[in-house]
């Protein structure tokens, strides 16, 4: 479980090499998914169109959940692709993880904590840019008579992303010394492996969908606070 | 070192900006084109879809209606002919029985106007006759006066011949 990471300095920023790789990797399934899907629209779906259709049909009812469609369907296309996004990252480390030279190439890039607060941060962002553009700078700032709204900020943030990485995190991590280390201590602890290994695995695909359902449903939550009126 | 990489991860060490500004840069850059090219077409084929049944159910409660006005419609046809044809039969009725009246009456009329010129002809006849008889009388008068004049007879004989007189004129009528 010591692994490396293949650190690459760039103009002045640290890139870690397996996460780029990574991100790239889960952007192209997604967009490929995504793309494939909608490839033969018809007014009687079939095939992956259902499937689409019943992403778009499900981030409508988080957001619906939240908000008022009117205000809220702005904010579909970022829940859907919020949603695959995150369900593909964590499902990319699943089935294996790729080292090479004692460096963690494959894994999921939801496992690293810089990326998922960078997405937690860059939902905040956006729910403090929709604040201002729908409630105006006075309406925006009216939220902050309360302090507690400040400290709130950090905590939706640091907890947005920190619990999607502990989740992922923590089952590689026990994928990881299932398949890596128990495995590997003899015929027995071969074959001890296999079943818990099978069940953490089928529980990780549940805990990923989870995550990203939940991500995508505080993203909203988030947004409905700062964008509606009653608030 | 186990415990410090389960707690921070596999980037331990230092900060790596790079991976922040990348995951932002592609996020953005997938969420473009999937709009561009999946989520754009997806939802125009829904909206679509929504309007496409909107329209129809707006069709179908415009047909229904436009059924229900006409059954009415109907209804009210057949409402209509039905008092008509009654009307026309109780027409009929009517004027079948004027018309027979009509006739009686005329036949009535005509019986009475043949009878009556039958009775009148039948009167103008006796007249005729009566004033033929009559004349003959007459001349049968002048005649036996002057053969009673020419020769005198007997009064048998004038019996006679009276009789043999009304007996030609009889047979002579």
């Amino acid at each position: 479980m010591n692994h490396g990471a293949p650190l690459h300095n760039f103009m002045g920023l640290t890139f870690n090499l397996s996460n780029v790789l990574m991100i790239t990797v889960a952007s192209l399934v997604v967009f490929l998914l995504a793309f494939l899907g909608t490839r033969k629209l018809a007014m009687k779906p079939t095939g992956m169109q259902n499937f689409m259709e019943w992403i778009m049909d499900f981030v409508k009812g988080i957001i619906n959940s939240n908000m008022d469609w009117r205000t809220g369907g702005q904010f579909q296309l970022l829940g859907m692709t919020l949603l695959m996004y995150i369900f593909v990252s964590n499902m990319l480390g699943l089935p294996f993880a790729i080292s090479y030279d004692g460096v963690l190439w494959w894994k999921s890039p939801t496992a690293d904590p810089v990326i998922t607060l960078t997405l937690a941060v860059m939902v905040l962002g956006l729910t403090h840019y929709y604040a201002i553009k729908m409630k105006g700078v006075k309406g925006y700032f009216k939220a902050y008579k309360n302090p507690m709204t400040f400290v709130e900020e950090f905590t939706n943030s640091l907890t947005l992303g920190l619990r999607l990485y502990g989740n992922i995190y923590a089952g590689e991590v026990l994928l990881g010394l299932l398949a890596g280390s128990l495995a590997f201590s003899g015929a027995a602890g071969f074959i001890g492996a296999i079943v818990p290994t099978l069940v953490w695995q089928g529980y990780s695909i549940f805990v990923g969908s989870i995550q990203a359902f939940i991500f995508v449903t505080l993203t909203m939550v988030y947004l409905s606070h700062k964008v509606s009126d009653d608030h | 070192m186990l415990t410090s990489s389960l707690v921070l991860g596999s980037t331990s060490q230092g900060f790596n900006g790079g991976d922040m500004l990348y995951q932002l840069v592609v996020f953005i850059i997938l969420l473009a084109l999937l709009k561009k090219f999946a989520w754009g077409p997806l939802m125009g084929i829904m909206t679509q879809r929504e309007e496409h049944v909107a329209n129809e159910i707006k069709a179908a409660e415009a047909s229904r209606q436009e059924a229900l006005n006409y059954l009415e419609e109907q209804r009210e046809i057949v409402k209509q002919s039905r008092t008509e044809a009654g009307q026309l039969i109780e027409n009929a009725k009517l004027q079948g029985e004027a018309q027979r009246l009509d006739i009686v009456n005329q036949a009535r009329i005509e019986a009475d106007r043949v009878k009556e010129s039958a009775k009148r002809e039948i009167v103008q006849e006796k007249e005729k006759a009566i004033t033929a008889l009559r004349e003959q009388v007459a001349s049968l008068s002048v005649l036996i006066a002057t053969k009673v004049i020419e020769k005198e007879l007997s009064e048998a004989d004038q019996e006679q011949l009276i009789n043999d007189y009304i007996q030609e004129a009889g047979e002579g009528k």
